[in-house]
């Protein structure tokens, strides 16, 4: 017990870093929601893919022998490239396995099962495309061993430091971009109800494209950053990482963009104090009790949904 | 001519060519392929129960299968050293998975809709990861290893083996299943069920019990699923963790939707296609999984109701 309490700190920074993450996905999968009403199944898939291009882009580099590979631009560059494809995956999903579906009223588990598909059907991709064993990210020739510091005997890698700047800052740019521009201002109205929306001269289809770019490309930006983490990638990380995504974005209010940020630090922090005090093991067993009791006892989350009432079910 | 007789001798036809079918199967491989499409088909009719009629999205369901799995496993296997026969282990397992149904199911009554769904996943994942690390302190599940040597099922005096034999118990089984399902449909449980998936408030306002009734949906899915789970288990003879992926429960799902919800020949016909298909295409085993996928998709865009879509009254 004294020995958990003596490591205690340094997990929960683990848990700070990668609830940054799962926060950064759960955006995707409550942008979605707040507009669709849909679970995007595929969107694990869509992270899995930006960690691959990240994989690649970083495999290129060193190859390239370019020299001096600085973290300051070599990680803007992968993320910049794992953001775009995964942004234009997402947003090609939207309009050929998706808008077919919700466009016609459709069932709400017509397009729930249609994104089961796309994610059955991308991780296969993946793995035929890329292979089954998993690929090495080389971190420590960006990032050294020695780069860290040392605050208060908790010691914080140069690594964690980015994920976690990367991950902030990508949610206070979105955070920007809903509240104080005229796009965001129209996916709000999307999202608040759809048909009044569209009366005011909303484009509908296009702030959906929009969101799901959006949403896709913060999964892709979220892959690089594990990538980097765990240093290991392979075809089926998306479905774990998926699966806790979403319960962060259920556990801080689904629609809800700041819920999806705090639901993924508290998920992210649980985790750590799990595999600090229990066995790690059960790390994945106490999410999910931790979800269904927060669904039992609060169902709208710790923050409130916010989803169209007009079009609930 | 009325609908019932056409139904009727559909269902003899089928009955019959369901009979001969093992007989003029060019090998044993294809007869063991029947026995699973029976096999799962029980199980489909089961979610079907839960997901079609009374409209609750469960996407955990194949934790019951391998919670019904592996208590006959414990009651029938060197692992505890017990050895129930066959005919007494079923109904404990039955009874003991319609408990758990009652329990996964209570939490999550006032849930509606995705929630309910993803809750059900969560459940289903616990389950895996219980029965993947509930080797230690206490040895109950053991672990990855699973458990092995399970003993065959034994009817009066008589040990099943073979596939061809297995086929015929699993088809006597979804034959029970289906005649269960059919007369659960139209029973008075069957209609509040109906009334619960259009409109939930309506049914309560009709004086539907809703409380009790998603219970009665979760209790009887989940025997389905236990009874299936323990003729998985002896005809394995061995459980392992990795039978009862999330994938697991989602092939479920597709076999309950591709054949059209609700309709239980749209089931059966769900569980031969998503059984019978990848072994078609076993030369192009590693495309299988994608051509699956690509499948769903085109499905939903093209027949969003299913393959048999069930006329509802409204």
């Amino acid at each position: 017990m004294l020995d958990a309490l003596g490591i205690l700190p340094q997990q929960l920074v683990f848990g700070l870093a990668l609830g940054c993450v799962y926060g950064l996905i759960a955006l995707g999968y409550t942008m979605v929601y707040g507009i669709l009403l849909m679970i995007n199944f595929a969107h694990g898939e869509l992270f899995t893919i930006g960690a691959y291009v990240g994989w690649g882009v970083l495999v290129w580099l060193i190859n390239a022998q370019l020299g001096g590979l600085h973290p300051l631009w070599v990680v803007p560059v992968l993320l910049l490239m794992a953001m775009t494809v995964s942004g234009v995956l997402g947003v090609t999903l939207e309009r050929f396995a998706y808008r077919p579906l919700y466009t016609r009223g459709a069932t709400r588990l017509g397009p729930l099962i249609s994104a089961v598909g796309a994610s059955i059907f991308l991780q296969n991709a993946i793995m035929l495309t890329q292979g089954a064993r998993m690929k090495v990210y080389m971190t420590n020739l960006l990032f050294p061993r020695n780069w860290y510091v040392h605050i208060a005997g908790v010691r914080i890698s140069a690594l964690v430091m980015v994920m976690i700047s990367v991950a902030l800052s990508l949610m206070w740019l979105l955070n920007l971009l809903v509240q104080r521009t005229t796009l965001g201002r129209c996916m709000r109205a999307v999202a608040e109800d759809r048909e009044v929306a569209a009366v005011m001269g909303v484009n509908v289809r296009q702030v959906i494209s929009l969101t799901f770019l959006l949403g896709s490309a913060l999964g892709g930006a979220a892959g690089v950053l594990v990538g980097l983490y765990y240093t290991q990638i392979d075809f089926f990380m998306g479905y774990s990482a998926g699966l806790k995504a979403f319960t962060a974005a259920v556990l801080g209010g689904i629609g809800n963009l700041r819920g999806a940020m705090l639901g993924g630090l508290v998920l992210g922090l649980i985790e750590s104090l799990a595999v600090t005090f229990l066995n790690p093991a059960y790390r994945d067993v106490v999410a999910f009790v931790v979800l269904i009791l927060v669904l039992v006892f609060r169902p709208t989350g710790l923050l409130g949904e916010s989803v169209p009432q007009s079009n609930k079910v | 001519m009325p609908k019932m007789d056409r139904m009727l001798s559909l269902a003899i036809v089928l009955g019959a060519i369901a009979l001969v079918a093992p007989l003029v199967a060019p090998n044993d491989y294809v007869v063991g392929v029947l026995a699973r499409i029976c096999l799962y088909a029980t199980l489909a009719l089961g979610l079907n129960v839960v997901v079609g009629f009374a409209g609750l999205l469960d996407i955990g369901y194949v934790a019951f299968f391998g919670i019904g799995s592996y208590l006959y496993a414990f009651l029938a296997s060197p692992h505890f050293g017990l050895h129930l026969p066959f005919l007494l282990a079923l109904p404990i397992v039955v009874a003991g998975t319609a408990l758990f149904g009652v329990l996964i199911g209570a939490p999550t009554l006032r849930l509606g809709g995705d929630y309910l769904a993803i809750v059900t996943l969560g459940f289903g994942e616990i389950t895996y990861l219980l029965l993947l690390n509930l080797d230690r302190p206490v040895n109950i599940t053991n672990g990855p290893s699973g458990i092995i040597e399970i003993d065959p099922p034994g009817l009066l005096g008589h040990v099943v083996s073979g596939n061809t034999q297995y086929y015929y118990l699993f088809l006597t089984v979804l034959a029970a299943a289906l005649i269960a399902s059919r007369r659960l449909q139209h029973s008075r449980i069957g209609w509040a069920w109906q009334a619960i998936r259009e409109d939930e408030l309506a049914a309560r306002v009709m004086g539907v019990n809703t409380t009790v009734a998603k219970l009665q949906a979760f209790a009887i899915g989940a025997s389905f699923a236990g009874f299936a789970g323990a003729l998985l288990a002896s005809w394995q003879r061995s459980v392992f963790p990795e039978n009862f992926l999330f994938t697991e429960s989602i092939n479920v799902l597709a076999m309950v939707i591709i054949g059209g919800m609700g309709s239980l020949l749209g089931v059966v016909l769900g569980a031969i296609v998503i059984v019978a298909l990848p072994e078609l295409f076993r030369d192009l085993a590693a495309y299988r999984l994608l051509v699956f996928g690509f499948a769903l998709m085109v499905l939903m865009i093209f027949r969003p109701q299913g393959i048999l879509a069930p006329s509802r009254r409204r």
